[in-house]
């Protein structure tokens, strides 16, 4: 990975979790300057969305660590929480409320200065101003993952983990979400995009691993388009799976 | 400090802004509240039981499973969207969340109390207004004591296989203490005994609320996922 | 040795505890009904008193305590053999609570002619079962072990600290069940032969509750073994 003298903007060491009798994540090894984008590939069960609630500090492994910026992610350390936002394929947010309800309520969590403010502004970057004052129940699958977004960047963290932010999205809301992410890239935000779409992860990344059975098969800079990525994938899955 | 007041006020609005909305579970309560007063109306009978006797115990009845009701409200709300982690994601502290939701739920039950109360007086005939005063202190007490318990049990009993049913177990055994005090000094207070003759049970359930409130603060956070 | 052969090991043991145990009970029945008077107002009935009180002191105080121990235990240091010696000790004690139960009111229907009268004790007794059962079927409701363990020790404290208060609430009211006679300041009323097998069924009762505690609690680290065995098994391929 990139050589820098400064602490890299996200590093994680030997990180393992287990559930019971199920080993999720058995040492998992990265780190991600800042601005650079991992994506991580790998079949259901690989255990890329436990490495994902570990960086979100929603989970506390077995062993290893997590820094972001040379920090240790410390347990019930509110600090670090602010570093970080999460999109999954769950909104977070409240059907019962309106979209801008939530985001009040968001802004109050992250003890923003102005709550009110800050949520107008977020509503207003994701191009959902106009339904402000609408419950969030009413809205299409396209429009919540937007809203998403918008909860997501509120308190503006240093890095974004995604969670199969896709999923469930037609090609209307897929290309909107692509072009916001695009955005977050240009940015410079540190992102982990977790998904087992290769065709939409491989576009964000610079760094691409493959992950089987919780560990990284293969990780690296992007060195290679969607057929390479493809194979090698088939590959890596059909060795471990 | 001043951020945890904070918190707990934004997870707590946030929670009855939620409740207003629906209404669902409060007006089951009210649903709830309203058919015991009935059934009890015409089941006993007058001649053979006074209203006075058996009020205090219908009452507290009435209370605890309308109580519960609006417990299990309390956590599933965020199962939805998995809104939970939402919370758990953000800088908001554990002790925040248990606050506010005990909170929310307090305002919940106390709002049906509220309506309840007054019901009851007018059905069962009981002189409510000369002792007011203590008998809100009681109920607010015992309230607090199986709300705070009630609030802790039903994050845990959310994310079982059996879900909001296990609530109840679970919450059945924390309300005995609560409960049989208040039902005990409410019967006291309608037949108007000195205050010498409660207050053994009076600081029996302060007792029991300080212990318990105290004691699921600290343990909450356990029962989120880690 | 292996994890395996040491809860192995720890099984044969704690059978073998468990039938010095019940060795130690029967010879309470053997005492209690050859060698013990009778008592003058209640005739043989009260011989269940030997069973009933040590069953009692079993259930409410040692097996409880040790759930509300052990439970406070695991959730500082999250070794999940202390949850697996909490639950062994809260099924040993439903059981024991259950002989409480049963002995409690077929005492009361010979010596006061009900089945049921809402005494202070054995109402105690039956909130504190309703706890019990509370901490089995929330066992029952989560299968993952980690969620599992962590659940039933919170529930397992706060139980734990509701027996004081279930007493208290339960004394406030009237109560009809005898007086303590054991355990009063100044001399004990029971006369010799009688205080001795008291003491001595106390006795017994504690060794039999270790014994079935050690049986179970090797039980189920032995069940936990192999589920694990299993599990890793299946990953060593990789």
């Amino acid at each position: 990975m990139r050589d820098t003298a400064s602490a890299p903007a996200l590093e994680v060491a030997g990180l393992a979790k287990r559930f019971g009798h199920v080993r999720a994540l058995r040492g998992v090894d990265f780190a991600l300057g800042a601005g650079e984008s991992l994506a991580v590939f790998g079949p259901n069960g690989a255990g890329k969305t436990t490495l994902l609630r570990v960086l979100a500090g929603l989970l506390r492994p077995d062993a290893g660590t997590v820094r972001f910026g040379g920090a240790a992610l410390v347990r019930g350390d509110a600090q670090h929480r602010r570093r970080v936002g999460l999109i999954s394929h769950h909104s977070l947010l409240y059907d019962g409320l309106t979209a801008a309800e939530n985001l009040v309520f968001y802004a109050r969590l992250y003890s923003l200065a102005d709550p009110h403010a800050a949520a107008a502004g977020a509503l207003a970057g994701v191009g959902l101003e106009a339904r402000a004052g609408d419950p969030v129940g009413t809205f299409s699958r396209g429009m919540v993952q937007r809203l998403a977004i918008a909860r997501a960047l509120l308190h503006d963290p240093d890095v974004m983990l995604l969670d199969e932010p896709f999923s469930g999205l037609d090609q209307r809301a897929a290309a909107t979400l692509r072009s916001l992410l695009g955005r977050l890239r240009a940015e410079r935000r540190t992102m982990v995009v977790v998904t087992h779409n290769i065709d939409e992860g491989l576009e964000l990344a610079t760094h691409v691993a493959i992950q089987v059975a919780g560990r990284f098969v293969s990780l690296g800079p992007r060195d290679g388009d969607l057929a390479a990525y493809r194979a090698r994938y088939a590959e890596a899955t059909a060795r471990d799976g | 400090m001043a951020s945890l007041l904070a918190e707990t006020r934004a997870i707590a609005a946030k929670d009855l802004l939620l409740e207003f909305r629906s209404r669902t579970a409060f007006l089951s309560a009210l649903v709830f509240t309203a058919l015991v007063l009935a059934i009890f109306n015409f089941a006993r009978d007058p001649t053979a039981v006074s209203a006075t006797d058996l009020a205090p115990s219908v009452l507290w009845i009435t209370f605890s499973f309308a109580g519960v009701l609006g417990l299990n409200r309390a956590f599933s709300l965020e199962k939805e969207n998995r809104a939970i982690d939402g919370l758990l994601l953000s800088p908001a502290s554990r002790t925040a969340l248990y606050l506010g939701k005990t909170v929310a739920n307090l305002v919940f039950v106390g709002a049906v109390e509220a309506i309840a109360l007054p019901l009851f007086a007018l059905f069962f005939n009981v002189p409510l207004l000369d002792v007011l005063g203590p008998l809100v202190l009681v109920i607010a007490l015992a309230t607090v004591g199986f709300v705070a318990v009630g609030t802790l049990m039903s994050s845990m009993a959310v994310n079982t296989k059996f879900g909001e049913m296990l609530l109840l177990v679970l919450v059945l055994p924390f309300l005995i203490t609560p409960v049989s005090t208040a039902a005990e000094m409410t019967a006291k207070l309608f037949a108007h005994r000195p205050f010498a003759e409660w207050a053994p049970w009076l600081k029996l359930l302060g007792a029991y609320d300080i212990t318990f409130v105290v004691l699921c603060t600290l343990v909450f956070e356990f029962t989120l996922e880690e | 040795m292996t994890a395996t052969q040491s809860a192995e090991r720890a099984l044969k043991r704690g059978g073998i505890l468990m039938a010095v145990g019940l060795f130690l009970v029967a010879g309470v029945y053997v005492r209690a009904l050859l060698f013990t008077p009778e008592e003058a107002t209640q005739g043989l009935a009260q011989k269940i008193f030997y069973i009933h009180a040590p069953s009692a002191w079993v259930a409410l105080y040692l097996a409880y305590g040790v759930v509300g121990i052990f439970s406070v235990l695991y959730l500082f240091l999250k070794d999940p053999r202390l949850d697996l010696l909490a639950s062994s000790s809260a099924e040993v004690g439903t059981v024991f609570t259950t002989v409480v139960l049963i002995t409690g009111p077929i005492w009361g229907k010979t010596i006061w002619g009900a089945w049921w009268t809402w005494d202070a004790r054995l109402t105690a007794t039956l909130f504190l079962y309703f706890v019990y059962l509370a901490y089995l079927v929330l066992r029952s409701a989560v299968d993952e072990p980690g969620r599992r363990a962590r659940y039933s020790a919170v529930l397992g404290i706060l139980g734990a600290l509701l027996v004081p208060f279930i007493h208290m609430t339960v004394y406030l009211f009237r109560t009809l069940h005898p007086m303590p006679v054991v355990l009063q300041p100044g001399r004990p009323r029971v006369p010799g032969p009688m205080l001795v097998t008291i003491l001595y069924a106390f006795f017994a009762f504690t060794v039999f509750y270790f014994g079935l505690l050690a049986r179970r609690y090797a039980w189920a680290r032995l069940k936990a073994e192999r589920a694990q065995r299993e599990a890793d098994g299946g990953d060593a391929s990789r």
